[in-house]
């Protein structure tokens, strides 16, 4: 056997699954048998992978995960290092938590908490994701602090919330509190909806919205419409990986900016693209 | 050896390790980015007395440049990565933060790091933003004409100055005319500089004096004035001289600008007045790099 280590479901689960001890620089040098032995934890049961899943081809660094319609597959890829994982369908929860490098690639949705905490690395969502993308977990300090998450379809609510550094990019629309508490960083945010009182918090980093949001706090002032060169970095650094921040830049580089918020110290930007 | 009739000395260029560096300079247009290249590469034709050497190393075109404007790659040497980070500061500071609609990129990775916008940042008295977009970390230094985006840091390389060569010629206008042709053909070479107005010289020095205190004065025994005044290195018929001065990334991309530039400059033949090929050196002693140039143009 040769290719691409796949891990195939057979059948979609009635509980929720940790993926998270199927890591490419963990299953490297194992072979099948090695591999189908190791227990994951759903809910308060140990199930080894190969009840569950078809393991077959050998190259662990090329990981791929068939759901079989699944979006019960949580933490997956959680503090990967190196590496790549493609899930072929929905991803569930907490996609990418602590990602340290490597790349995850999602051809369908993934649920709340994608990209939480992570911190270099690459995670690209062709779906949807849901709340707090890119954010931190209740209790944290800090949300994503570095690398790269591309949500191709809308997010949720609290996309960046606590972000630290790193870029968040969302094709779609996004919901409430976009960038809330970020202390840093850059979300992007591209659809035609935004919801209500972005940046709710945040002390820096900058919120580039094509649309502007549903409300906006108070506590934002109005800078003005300026030209932002800044904004031609933005394609290159994303290495060609999102057309849609391409045509973004080629459209208009003149923003109306908002700082604030002036209840956390007012450093951060609201950037709103105008026509 | 001679081309097209003109002697090549058997003789080398000596050469003396430098620190490296280089940044794009973009801006709105070609123009306004040359213009900030030319006002930052001022002054810098010798170490000796200007702190470090720089030069334009060529226009960019929108495609090659970070930000997609069009732009200029700007070299600058100087004898260690301290005076190196001192020029860069006070360069960058006072003629590409001043120009309209200038942004300022590394052109260099590797080596010793210098800072760049590490240090102008502070210009924006508590209101730069930094953006880390790619692993790369720029400042937005808010300025009256909007943003100078700045890189963070630049990189390093052990480059090369003071390749030389001397183009020997029977008239002021035949040196002239053969060494501007040399200067056109050595502007295409990448990765160096010729830091001298207009890519030459005419006033090579010897080191030492007469006077006390100054280490360096005019090269007598090149000076055709003064052929029967002076040991002269010049046959009765050389009426004038002028020297191009090189610096480069490394040891051959000097070799390529010599190369490119002493054919160039023998092109007129010695039917256009051009006699001999030289070139500078302290007899090898000085400097760690010598450029043969009977051997270079084998």
């Amino acid at each position: 056997m040769t290719g691409a280590l796949t891990l195939a479901l057979r059948e979609p689960l009635r509980q929720r699954l940790d993926l998270s001890p199927l890591l490419p620089e963990r299953l490297a040098g194992l072979d099948a048998t090695a591999i189908a032995a190791i227990e994951l934890t759903s809910g308060n049961r140990r199930i080894a992978v190969g009840d569950l899943f078809a393991v077959s081809g050998d190259n662990a660094a090329e990981l791929v995960i068939r759901n079989a319609g699944s979006t019960a597959l949580d933490f997956v890829g959680r503090g990967m290092s190196t590496g790549r994982i493609t899930v072929e369908g929905n991803a569930g929860a907490y996609l990418g938590l602590g990602l340290m490098g490597g790349h995850i690639h999602v051809r369908g949705d993934a649920g709340p908490f994608a990209g939480a905490d992570m911190r270099r690395g690459v995670i690209e969502i062709d779906g949807g994701a849901g709340d707090f993308a890119g954010g931190a977990l209740p209790g944290e300090m800090r949300g994503m602090s570095g690398g790269l998450l591309i949500v191709r379809g809308d997010a949720g609510d609290r996309a960046g919330d606590r972000m630290r550094r790193g870029l968040l990019v969302i094709e779609g629309s996004v919901g409430a509190y976009a960038g809330s508490r970020m202390i840093a960083g850059t979300v992007v945010a591209l659809g035609g909806a935004v919801g209500p009182y972005p940046g709710f918090g945040m002390r820096r980093g900058s919120l580039i919205l094509a649309q502007a949001p549903q409300r906006l706090l108070p506590t934002f002032a109005d800078g003005g419409r300026h030209e932002l060169g800044f904004l031609r970095l933005l394609p290159r650094a994303l290495g060609g990986r999102s057309t849609h921040v391409a045509e973004f830049v080629a459209r208009s580089l003149r923003m109306r900016r908002f700082t604030g918020d002036a209840a956390a110290g007012g450093k951060g930007e609201i950037l709103i693209q105008e026509a | 050896m001679n081309i097209n009739g003109v002697t090549i000395e058997d003789t080398f260029a000596e050469a003396f390790g430098m620190t490296a560096t280089r940044v794009v300079i973009t801006a709105n247009s070609a123009d306004w980015a040359r213009n900030a290249a030319v006002s930052m590469t001022g002054f810098a034709t010798s170490v000796i007395a200007c702190g470090c050497e720089a030069g334009i190393e060529r226009m960019l075109a929108p495609e090659e440049t970070p930000d997609g404007r069009p732009g200029v790659s700007v070299l600058i040497f100087a004898m260690s990565t301290k005076d190196l980070q001192k020029q860069l500061r006070d360069r960058v500071g006072q003629c590409v933060l001043t120009a309209a609609g200038s942004a300022c990129f590394a052109g260099l990775e590797g080596g010793e790091t210098l800072k760049l916008g590490a240090m102008l940042r502070y210009f924006g008295d508590g209101f730069q933003i930094a953006k880390k977009f790619g692993g790369r970390r720029y400042w937005r230094i808010p300025v009256m004409d909007g943003e100078f985006v700045c890189e963070d840091t630049v990189g390093t390389a052990n480059g090369v100055g003071g390749g030389n060569f001397l183009v020997l010629a029977a008239s002021r206008a035949a040196a002239l005319a053969a060494t501007e042709r040399a200067v056109a053909a050595m502007r295409q070479v990448p990765n160096i500089i010729l830091p001298f107005p207009g890519g030459m010289v005419r006033s090579g020095s010897k080191i030492g004096s007469k006077y006390k205190g100054l280490i360096a004065s005019t090269n007598d025994a090149y000076c055709p004035t003064l052929k029967g005044q002076t040991a002269t290195a010049l046959p009765p018929e050389v009426e004038s001289v002028l020297e191009v001065v090189i610096d480069g990334l490394t040891a051959e991309d000097i070799r390529a600008a010599m190369r490119a530039g002493i054919r160039a400059a023998c092109e007129p033949g010695a039917a256009g007045g051009v006699l001999r090929i030289s070139a500078g050196n302290y007899g090898g002693k000085l400097g760690k790099f010598l450029f043969p140039l009977r051997e270079l143009l084998a």
